[in-house]
């Protein structure tokens, strides 16, 4: 890996929720509110995740148990909080995401990352509603301060125009509604619905336990994962993606619940796995 | 009584043998493996053992099973450390008690066999040149031309 700026998160929450008439913010769905959702998404990718505020939201109590990063220019809107961010640590790239995408998922993060290119202002998605970037799911790397500066003092303010104008990296869609957000009562009640009628069967707390060459690579011993992967090599094929394991699958055994196990054994909820590497007794 | 184990102290060899005293037993087979001062042409510091200790004791139960079920064995016992370990230090230890001599021999020498290939233990050697990795998950990854043929073999055994 050659040195690139590393990725932090930065989850905007300044938004004016007008059209909802509430705070965006505090929406829940399956009995979570959903900056603390996509803060947690988040947190599962990147190491360091703070929320973009407005300086008259800096005591909040739903934005303020996280760390903030206040707008630091006037005008507010996406690209203020952007630019905020780079301007506060000036050699990270930041995971920017908007707190009202209640389809997004880990999958959806961990593609995004893994088709990162850190020579362009900015890694996204296309729209899959109409081709153009989505900048507030995106990967915004250090050099785009300057431009987005420019840009704004040209008068512009809309981040889609912004990448759609600077050549972004574009990532293809998986899934169609993944980033799909949420801007009114009525949008929020179909969401709701949707939400509580598939995230059971669809999203899965899978428990990973690592050891040795994998806890190192993964940086921890163990972690909790909201996960759409169905079985083992599935699992095995996100995390590769997110932690650069450096072992191929054919090269490890994995283990479900304490026993070794089959690779397209189907999870289940709340299962505990193990990727086991090579090992060396004796 | 759990016949396989892991200990983060020094292994008592003398209570292990002990526990294979059986009136029934004519002979009595020991393996001791050490911890080496050098590995595949590099010079090692001290080393670091880990493993996942509850599917590592399941599958060292069902290795004493395997071997007991071979031969005519009376009794049969495996401890394995775990933490760091410094040169000359004893890494694990295999005891066999048996009617007669032969099948104390191959019933130990199965254990030992099946323990290092399917066992969920990983060994971090330290060099004396710095480095340092994780055998038969690094350096052959790495492309190393002496690592690559012993770890290749190790990796099908664990697939079997």
């Amino acid at each position: 890996m050659n040195a690139q700026p590393p990725v932090h998160g930065l989850i905007l929450a300044g938004g004016a929720s007008t059209r909802m008439r509430r705070d965006k913010a505090a929406l829940e769905y399956g009995g979570e509110g959903q900056l603390d959702r996509a803060y947690a998404m988040a947190q599962r990718h990147v190491p360091d995740v703070f929320v973009s505020v407005r300086a008259d939201q800096i005591d909040d109590p739903v934005r303020a148990r996280h760390p903030l990063i206040v707008d630091a220019y006037t005008g507010g809107g996406p690209i203020v909080g952007i630019r905020s961010a780079l301007a506060r640590r000036p050699a990270v790239a930041w995971l920017v995401l908007a707190c009202d995408l209640p389809f997004l998922s880990d999958a959806v993060l961990a593609r995004l990352l893994h088709s990162r290119d850190p020579a362009r202002f900015a890694t996204a998605y296309r729209s899959a509603h109409d081709g153009l970037p989505e900048p507030l799911c995106a990967i915004w790397e250090p050099a785009a301060a300057d431009a987005l500066a420019r840009w704004q003092a040209e008068g512009h303010d809309c981040p889609r125009r912004f990448l759609d104008n600077h050549r972004a990296m574009l990532v293809e869609p998986v899934d169609g509604h993944a980033l799909d957000n949420i801007n009114t009562p009525e949008e929020y009640a179909r969401a709701r619905a949707a939400f509580d009628s598939s995230a059971a069967p669809d999203h899965m707390q899978i428990k990973v336990h690592y050891y040795a060459l994998m806890r190192e690579q993964a940086g921890r011993s163990d972690e909790l994962l909201d996960t759409v992967a169905t079985t083992p090599a599935e699992l095995y094929r996100e995390l590769g993606d997110r932690h650069r394991f450096s072992l191929p699958p054919e090269r490890l055994k994995v283990a479900v619940n304490g026993e070794f196990s089959d690779w397209l054994r189907p999870l289940r909820s709340g299962d505990v796995i193990v990727f086991i590497p090579p090992v060396a007794g004796g | 009584m759990m016949r396989f184990r892991f200990t983060a102290s020094a292994i008592d060899t003398e209570s292990a043998r002990r526990e294979l005293l059986d009136g029934g037993a004519g002979g009595y087979v020991s393996f001791e493996g050490w911890v080496r001062d050098h590995n595949e042409g590099l010079a090692v510091r001290r080393l670091e053992y880990e493993a996942f200790v509850d599917l590592a004791v399941k599958e060292g139960e069902r290795i004493l099973a395997e071997a007991m079920r071979r031969s005519p064995v009376r009794r049969a016992m495996c401890v394995h450390r775990v933490g760091g370990l410094a040169i000359g230090d004893l890494a694990v230890w295999v005891g066999v008690s048996a009617v007669h001599r032969g099948e104390a021999f191959d019933a130990c020498r199965y254990i030992i066999d099946e323990v290092k290939h399917r066992v969920p233990i990983w060994k971090k050697e330290h060099y004396v040149n710095g480095d340092s990795g994780w055998v038969n998950c690094e350096r052959c990854a790495a492309g190393s031309n002496h690592a690559r043929a012993p770890a290749r073999s190790l990796a099908h055994r664990a697939h079997d």
